[in-house]
């Protein structure tokens, strides 16, 4: 009797899609919409990188969800793992060389991922890539010092003044264009570092955020650090 | 072209070493190279932004965090 429902089932389920997928034609071009974009990102947006233009102006509230998602995640491992008080023994300290390198890419690092978020509106790259190369200069500092911590606290302000930017710009937008996330701000002149009206503000917001969430990922999955 | 098939076949085989190391280092290790030779890819495939992603994400912290954990449980799959 199972059997048979379930064979009725997928019979059903293949019909109706054998159905449906012999509407679509065959050997057309579909992407209506990605043309629009290659044809007009440009023009609508201010944002050489056609990327940036679809994740910050045409798909803007995506991402807020997707910041928001990153949020809960790294809301969700603090709270597995910060109660946890477990030493982790006596450590050899590292090397010389291996804490005098980290100490000295570290800033070159955060200045890499601040220029990616900066630059993300003309270049490849964006809030996300570069909080993520900002998290990897605060992994470098925990793997190469075994006495650095990061506190919770200005993570978090950090992370929560960026979230309030990103929503702010955008309530900010319905009132100056009439729909949330609108970009209000002039367009500038394509290719210059101030154009893209909000786009790159928005990217500096992520950024940090996704920086400050990653870094707080790793620091919460590290533990408490130093001497106990 | 040939370049994108070799790299495609070195993520493969880094991908099935992953699943049969029995050594967790070593397997997220694998798993690391997985993420770098796609990031490769992206970029070979002409999309820098996700490159930028995975070898950042994928590559850097991921495989950090996947280490922190083997080293705070065990290292070795029974």
């Amino acid at each position: 009797m199972k059997a048979v429902l379930g064979f009725a089932a997928l019979s059903l389920i293949a019909a109706v899609l054998a159905i449906s997928l012999s509407q679509v034609p065959f050997g057309v071009d579909r992407m209506e919409v990605a043309r629009y974009y290659l044809e007009n990102g440009a023009s609508d947006t201010g944002a050489a990188n056609l990327v940036t233009s679809v994740v910050l102006n045409y798909r803007a509230l995506d991402t807020l969800g997707e910041v928001t998602v990153l949020f809960i995640a790294s809301l969700g491992v603090g709270a597995f793992l910060a109660l946890r008080r477990r030493g982790e023994g006596s450590l050899p300290p590292a090397s010389l060389i291996v804490r005098r390198g980290s100490q000295f890419l570290f800033p070159l690092i955060l200045i890499f991922g601040a220029y990616i978020f900066l630059h993300g509106h003309l270049t490849p790259g964006g809030g996300f890539q570069g909080g993520a190369v900002i998290a990897s200069a605060f992994l470098l500092m925990f793997l190469g010092q075994y006495e650095y911590s990061l506190s919770h606290r200005p993570l978090s302000i950090t992370e929560s003044l960026a979230g309030l930017t990103f929503v702010i710009v955008g309530l900010i937008g319905i009132a100056a264009g009439g729909y949330f996330l609108s970009n209000f701000l002039p367009k500038g002149s394509l290719l210059s570092l101030f154009s893209a009206g909000v786009i790159p503000i928005l990217y500096v917001a992520i950024g940090f955020k996704v920086g400050a969430e990653l870094a707080g990922i790793v620091a919460a999955m590290l533990g408490p650090r130093g001497e106990e | 072209m040939i370049y994108i098939s070799l790299l495609t076949v070195a993520m493969l085989g880094a991908g099935v070493a992953a699943y049969f190391l029995k050594d967790l280092i070593a397997a997220v290790v694998a798993c690391a190279a997985v993420s770098l030779i796609a990031s490769l890819l992206f970029y070979l495939l002409q999309a820098p932004d996700v490159a930028m992603a995975e070898a950042a994400i994928g590559a850097g912290l991921s495989t950090a965090v996947f280490v922190i954990a083997i080293r705070k449980t065990e290292r070795y799959e029974k």
